[in-house]
This record gives C-alpha cells, structure tokens and sequence, in this order.
C-alpha cells in the first residue's frame, strides 16, 4: 500500500499487473485508487508477461508506468524486462520476494539478488535494483525509482521481500519532484512532433555492438554516480555486518544485542544492488578487517562482497533460504560462534 | 524484403492505402508489431512504430491504448504471434474489446525460422518440423476472435486486394477490437512443402477456396471443408475498453469527491 500510494504520488498514471502472494496489496490498492485519477489506468493483465508488455507500451505512450509481482511472476517478467532495458523505456518493477526457486513458498527470501542484479533476463544490459528495509523507505525509494526510470530511460527494481510487504510502520511521503522526461521519446499522437521509431531488434551486429555499447556507457554513468548505502555503527567497531532489506532490519537487532555483551558491531547496508556500493565497502576494510555477510540466501550478494573485499578482509557468512526469517538472537549467536576476537572471523569464505 | 510470392507486401499495401483514404496522419498513428516475416513490415513505415517481442505485440499495444485513446492502434501479426505464442493476449485483448486493430498475416508455418508447423498449420499438411504430416489441428483465428468477443472479423486474401483494403478500412473505422486475418501464400516455405511450390499455386488454392461468407454459409457441412469463408464474418457494436474504463473512472472519482 506504501508503495502504490507513494507511486500515485509520483505520478504513476499505469500499471498492470497480476495475482500474486505475497503482494496482492499493491495491485488492489492500485485498483482502487489509480483509477480515481484523471488519466489513471489499473489493468488486471491475462499474465505477468502480458503485465510487464502493457507497461512496456504505456511507457512509450508516455506514461510513468509500474507493475508488481513476486518471485515466479518476476522470472516470467523478465522477458519484458530485457525489451525494456533494449529499448530504453523507463519502468518500475517491484519484486515481493517468496522463497524459491521453481513456486517455493510465500514466505519472505532474499532469494533473487542474482537475478535482479545481474540483469535476471537475457543479454548485456542491467537494472537499477533499490533495496528498501523500512516503509519509510519503501514510499521514499518508489518515488526515486520514478525518477531514475526517466533519468537514465531504463527499468528499475524494487527488491523487498513478503515480510516488507506485509509489516506496518508510519510512513511521511515526500513532495514529489516533477517530471522531466523529453518528449521526443513519447508516442504522443495528436500532431505532437515526428513519429517514432522503437524496436528491440537490430539484425546488423555491428549496428547491435554500437547499441551495446551505448548501454553499457550508460550503466557506467549509473555505477559512478547513483550507488546509495547506510552506515550504522561502523565508527567504532571491529566487525562489520553486511546485510540489506530484511536481512538488516535482523542485523540491527543483532547488533543492538552483541554491543550490550561489549562486541563493537557495525552494519553496512547497501541501498543499491546494483550498482554495489563497492567502493564505499573496501574503504571500510582500510580500518576494519572482518566483516560478515548476512542473508536470507545460500549467499548472493556474498559475491559482490567479495568482489569488494576480497584480499582486503576476512568475510564470514551466514544464510537462511527458503522462506526462514531468523530472530536477531540467532544472528546474534551465529556472530559470537564465527567470530573470534584474536583469530578474526573464524571460517573465511 | 520478402520472398517472391508472399503476401504481407500486397497487405502492408492495402493497409497503407486504408491509411490514407481515411486521414491517418503518421504522428497520430502506431504501427506494433510482432517477430518474423510479418514483424518486419515496421521497416517500410513513417507511421510511429513499436517493434515488439515475439508474441507481446498485443500486450504493448493494450499499454498504449489503455494509456493514450487518441492514438490510432494497428498490430501486425503472424500465425506465430497472434495464435501460437501470443494465443492468451490474442483472446483477452478480443475479450476486453480494446479498440485496436489487429491485423493478422496467416502463413499457416513459421516462416522466418524456417517454415515449421505453428498453430494454423492444418492438420496433416507438412513443414519442416511435421516431415511426416501434422497430427495436431489448426486453429480458426477469426472463430476464435469472435467467441472471445471481437467487435468486428473479417478474413481476406492477397489475391484479392481491393476488398482487403475496405476490410481494413472498416476495421479501422470499428471502435473495439477489429481482426483482419489475412491468407499468405508462403511459397519458399509451407508452398514448397505442400505441392504449391510456384507462388501462383497457393494463390489459386485461395482463389479457388474462398467464398464469400454469404454463399459459404449456404454449404453443407462436407462441402464447407474444402472451402473458406471471406469477407466480414462479424460485425457488432459492444462498448469498447476505454468507453467502459471511462464510466468506471468517473464513478470512482465522484465516490472519492463525495
């Protein structure tokens, strides 16, 4: 609901979608309020593929345009996704994650990283992934996405997972920026300029190369100048937990509890998947030489911590897939067991 | 761009045509099409054109109507997109009666990969992936349309072209979802693998096939097998989408305003 009302807010004026656990809020609400909009339109799509095209042609009609699912109705996106990202049409997608993979459960997972981060459909493209751990930050990041949709013309994700989608915290929107979005990517109709042309097939291979390329120099931009990440008792401490959306929401509360028995435990919380706040991490290994990732994986984003951090510090990890949400006490455990104050983390992965 | 013999030439001309006998300026106009042979008539228009993946044309199209009525829809389509991966948004876009126009060249193979079976592919005739005959049946696009709720169907062949055109014109001209299936021969492909090798031979199978719907429908059942009906099969005057998304869209407002 956070996220169809700060979507509303921005100026979302489509989206289509399909029936889901656990993200059914988001459609329903959109239902109901998208059309008491002037220019509004909710279609209840035949398919998540259908879901992701309509967004596709809305987008290049002009719309801000958004759909939502969770994880098996993502993989089946991801066709349009990549269309999306070929094109250059501006989207949000948002992805409840269930624990997987094939149907799995409806139980919250941070299972899709890879998929959301590495492009998730085919060929050289990626999309921008934001990773919200609170509401507040679920209305905050929706109304950004919008924003970097347009900014850079490519779809972005919101990666949360079934226990965002489903928890209740008070939440202040924010005054939404207005839209700048040039208007000679819209197929706007009624004599407004030229007509377009877009397409997501160029046969010639050099011609597609070129278009590669431009891609890519674009995701080089987005690397450099859009990554977002949160520091939470770093200043002071020894060991560093690395966790993002839920995962941090546990981390917190673990760290709460390991700094009242004297361990000085600090959080680093990528905002942005992708891009990784790579950087931003190896500048805290210069002071502090352990770090332990946690998540509600077998362990994804461990490997952009190890691109990161790789021969610069010890990574620990722990990891709870499926649709387990561990206690803070578990973590807390997990941490004094993995932990030792003279050897480091105690099994490096 | 396309091989000797096909249709989608003598169709993209009659669709051209059918713009300009009714004012369709290029701005105001989207051409979406699918993959394959139909999927590359994008190529030769000024129109705004949205070149699609392979069985979403519809989808992308219902985006774009849904969101922006005064554009002018059109969908090019094959066999392929329209009812063999495409066959789900093919019967939701005619259940929803969004106003488009789909316009379908049917082939009856896949011909840019090579000519293998596709949903309109007869049954027992021969591709490159039935060597041994079709065991599956084909589907009847303009039945289907109707059943799912079309406002207006009509089916066509190259070899005769003017009353193409109108079709198209009255299609365009119908508010709702408009289908004009159109026969082609594919003589490099399902022609070749069919005995109708020479681009004539599949179009004197169409000549000599099709009837009017008015004197087809006067056959008895065993004859009505070796022959097609042509012409507009349907014709009605449901609400479109938007019309009906408009009245719902008011009455939310006014609830939400009272």
């Amino acid at each position: 609901m956070v996220i169809g009302e700060a979507a509303i807010r921005a100026g979302c004026r489509f989206y289509a979608g399909y029936p889901i656990t656990p993200q059914n809020e988001i459609p329903e609400y959109m239902a109901e309020h998208l059309r008491q909009v002037e220019g509004g339109v909710f279609i209840q799509s035949e398919s998540e593929v259908a879901a992701i095209h309509m967004v596709a042609g809305a987008s290049a009609a002009g719309a801000r345009s958004m759909t939502s699912s969770s994880s098996p109705g993502i993989s089946l996106k991801q066709e349009g996704i990549s269309s999306l990202a070929a094109c250059q049409l501006p989207a949000v997608i948002v992805n409840m994650m269930r624990g997987g993979p094939g149907l799995g459960n409806i139980s919250p997972s941070q299972g899709d990283y890879f998929q959301a981060t590495r492009g998730g459909g085919h060929g050289d493209y990626r999309v921008i992934v934001l990773g919200p751990a609170t509401a507040q930050e679920m209305a905050d990041l929706t109304m950004d996405a919008f924003t970097l949709a347009d900014q850079y013309r490519t779809p972005v994700m919101i990666l949360a997972d079934g226990m965002m989608g489903q928890m209740m915290e008070p939440v202040v929107f924010k005054e939404p920026q207005p839209r700048v979005y040039p208007e000679i990517y819209i197929m706007k109709g009624a004599g407004a300029g030229k007509s377009k042309f877009i397409r997501g097939l160029i046969l010639d291979p050099l011609d597609m190369e070129e278009h590669n390329w431009t891609l890519d120099r674009k995701y080089q931009v987005i690397a450099r100048k859009e990554t977002r990440h949160e520091l939470y008792g770093t200043d002071d401490a020894e060991l560093i937990l690395v966790a993002y959306g839920t995962g941090a929401r546990i981390a917190k509360g673990a760290i709460k509890r390991l700094r009242n028995t004297g361990l000085k435990v600090g959080l680093f919380r990528p905002i942005t998947l992708w891009p990784f706040p790579t950087n931003e991490l190896r500048d805290l290994a210069k002071k502090v030489e352990n770090f332990l990732v946690f998540e509600l994986s077998t362990g994804q984003m461990l490997e952009d911590v190890r691109l990161a951090l790789q021969g610069f510090a010890r990574i620990g990890f722990h990891g709870r897939p499926g649709g387990v949400v561990p206690t803070p006490a578990e973590l807390a455990n997990v941490v004094t067991r993995q932990y030792d104050r003279k050897q480091g983390i105690i099994e490096h992965h | 761009m396309w091989c000797s013999g096909c249709g989608i030439g003598v169709m993209l001309g009659a669709m051209l045509r059918a713009f300009e006998e009714l004012d369709y300026r290029n701005a105001d106009t989207v051409v979406v099409t699918g993959i394959g042979c139909t999927g590359k008539s994008d190529d030769y228009l000024l129109t705004n054109a949205l070149h699609t993946t392979h069985g979403r044309a519809l989808a992308y199209a219902t985006g774009i109507k849904a969101f922006n009525p005064k554009l002018h829809v059109v969908v090019l389509m094959g066999d392929g997109d329209s009812v063999t991966i495409g066959g789900n948004h093919f019967i939701h876009a005619a259940r929803r009666n969004i106003d488009l126009t789909a316009i379908v060249i049917n082939n009856f193979n896949f011909g840019m990969t090579g000519g293998q079976a596709s949903g309109t592919t007869p049954g027992g005739s021969f591709t490159s992936t039935t060597a041994w005959g079709n065991p599956e049946r084909d589907f009847d696009i303009c039945a289907l349309a109707e059943v799912a709720g079309a406002n207006y169907v009509a089916r066509e062949t190259p070899y005769h072209g003017w009353e193409l055109k109108e079709l198209i014109k009255e299609a365009l001209n119908k508010k709702g979802f408009s289908l004009v299936e159109v026969f082609s021969p594919c003589p490099t492909h399902f022609g070749k693998n069919n005995e109708m090798k020479e681009p004539r031979e599949m179009l004197d199978w169409f000549k000599e096939r099709g009837l009017p719907v008015e004197r087809y429908r006067k056959l008895s059942a065993e004859e009505q097998e070796n022959h097609f009906a042509i012409g507009k099969l349907v014709d009605r005057d449901a609400p479109d989408f938007n019309t009906r998304y408009e009245e719902i869209r008011v009455r939310a407002t006014a609830q939400k305003a009272g």
